[in-house]
């Protein structure tokens, strides 16, 4: 199992082809109270960087981007009636969805947790 | 390019108090403090909140006839205010659009004027332009101003300063508070009870500090302050009113008196008068989204065949509501509340409905 990091602050956790998305805690920080969580449905196919969803906190919306290329396998349910957990358990119970990934290639171009470390600090 | 963004005379305590700052109309405010935007607008609602709106504009008018002339700049009745009252308006342009809104108080002596930060510039050069020269404007640039907004405000500012509690909504005087003199103001843009009050700079922190250190006051940023005034069903500048919006078509009917409505003599006069014998061709009203997804600023509003009628001005979740509220302008026909409209967001329709405004009970004491 390993986990790589996104520049758009989200992190991948892969287990055989199965990646499971979310959102640092950084980022889950500095959204602030998040109030909204949506996420494209299982079945989905798409490329890397594209629109895979939406977090809105009370401020703002931010879109949720794909990390890697893939298909949507699992929505994480919970986060329709609590889109609060994303604060509270980012990088744990709160994870956004679970992707079929098409182009492992592409997860050696995400960061690994030092070099996310490194990239938060000089943000 | 960009001019480094300005400070209030409190900028170093929201740094001290863990403000997150950004930059909003050239000036470096705090957006929220580690409480968060929901727990500062549930404070708000329920005990009392203090912002800092000292990057407002604060304008003293002297000379004889101040009131009657800026009457010829504002469709609202500014002679008819008695000492010590103050009262809501708009500059309008000669089409009607709104230039700005602002409080206009009858000081006594003088008019005390209160306008956007985004305006303020703007403001003072159409006052100083239009305004009959024998008239005296000075802009306060060595005050502050905080606004300490929600139930407890009376009871906090009171023990400080008992003129407080003697106040209505919307008069205002000048006294002590812990020693420092203040104009307070019984006025807010939350929708709840509350003060504005304006004191030197130089003695802004200290009167912060006094009142954060009451048990029922927080501080709050600019991100509760705006889910606080929309879910009061509050106009926003540069959002909800501008230019292209007379004071009709915003809902602001109320804020022109009969006089002043039979007479005209402000800018756009003509126009104004028309749309309210007329009725306007659209209508700021409230939006409520009837799932959990907010609708921000920009968002399309539809008719349920699907035909663009109108766009979302504000927009996005109300914390006391516990769900989306928005504002938007809309074509007359899709003004009556209850209509069943759609929601042009992400590229998906969602349904919604014209909201009543306010979203939640004013609670101002009159």
């Amino acid at each position: 199992m390993a986990i790589y990091y996104s520049e758009e602050h989200e992190w991948v956790r892969v287990e055989g082809d199965t990646a499971t998305v979310g959102i640092t805690k950084h980022a889950a920080d500095q959204l602030g109270d998040i109030v909204f969580v949506e996420v494209n449905e299982a079945g989905e196919e798409f490329d890397k960087g594209d629109e895979i969803g939406t977090i809105e906190s009370v401020k703002a919306a931010s879109e949720i981007y794909a990390p890697v290329a893939g298909e949507i396998l699992e929505v994480n349910g919970t986060l329709e009636d609590a889109p609060a957990s994303l604060n509270e358990d980012p990088e744990g119970g709160a994870w956004l969805c679970k992707i079929k990934v098409s182009e492992s290639a592409e997860l050696d171009e995400l960061m690994d947790a030092d070099a996310y470390k490194a990239f938060i600090a000089d943000a | 390019m960009t001019e480094n963004p300005k400070r209030t005379p409190l900028y170093d305590l929201h740094v001290e108090l863990g403000g997150k700052i950004v930059d909003f109309a050239g000036w470096s405010m705090p957006v929220q403090y580690p409480a968060g935007i929901l727990k500062e607008h549930e404070q708000c609602r329920t005990q009392a909140a203090l912002f800092d709106v000292s990057h407002m504009g604060q304008v003293i008018i002297e000379g004889e006839g101040a009131a009657e002339a800026m009457e010829a700049l504002v469709p609202g009745n500014i002679t008819g205010l008695k000492p010590g009252q103050a009262r809501y308006t708009q500059f309008t342009n000669a089409e009607g659009g709104i230039l700005d809104d602002l409080i206009v108080s009858n000081a006594g002596d003088y008019l005390f004027v209160v306008v956007n930060a985004g305006c303020r510039d703007a403001d003072i050069a159409h006052m100083r332009a239009n305004l009959p020269g024998h008239l005296t404007l000075t802009e306060l640039t060595d005050r502050g101003l905080v606004a300490l907004q929600g139930p407890a405000s009376e009871a906090v500012l009171a023990s400080l300063c008992p003129e407080a509690a003697s106040l209505s909504f919307m008069e205002t005087i000048e006294a002590d508070v812990s020693g420092i003199p203040c104009r307070i103001s019984r006025l807010g843009y939350t929708g709840e009870d509350g003060y504005e009050i304006s004191m030197p700079a130089d003695r802004a922190i200290d009167l912060s500090r006094i009142l954060l250190g009451h048990d029922k006051v927080l501080p709050a940023g600019l991100g509760a302050r705006d889910s606080l005034r929309l879910e009061a069903g509050l106009c926003l500048y540069g959002h909800d009113i501008s230019t292209e919006t007379t004071p009709i078509e915003a809902g602001l009917q109320w804020s022109i008196a009969k006089r002043r409505r039979e007479e005209g003599g402000f800018p756009g006069a003509d126009v104004i008068q028309a749309q309210l014998a007329d009725g306007p061709a659209r209508k700021l009203v409230g939006i409520k989204p009837d799932g959990p997804a907010p609708a921000r600023e920009g968002t399309e509003v539809l008719n349920m065949d699907g035909d663009v009628i109108g766009i979302i001005t504000s927009g996005g979740f109300g914390p006391t509501v516990g769900g989306p509220v928005a504002m938007g302008h809309v074509e007359a026909a899709y003004a009556q509340p209850g209509m069943d409209i759609q929601l042009l967001i992400r590229k998906k329709a969602r349904a919604a409905s014209v909201a009543k405004l306010p979203f939640v009970e004013q609670n101002y004491k009159r």
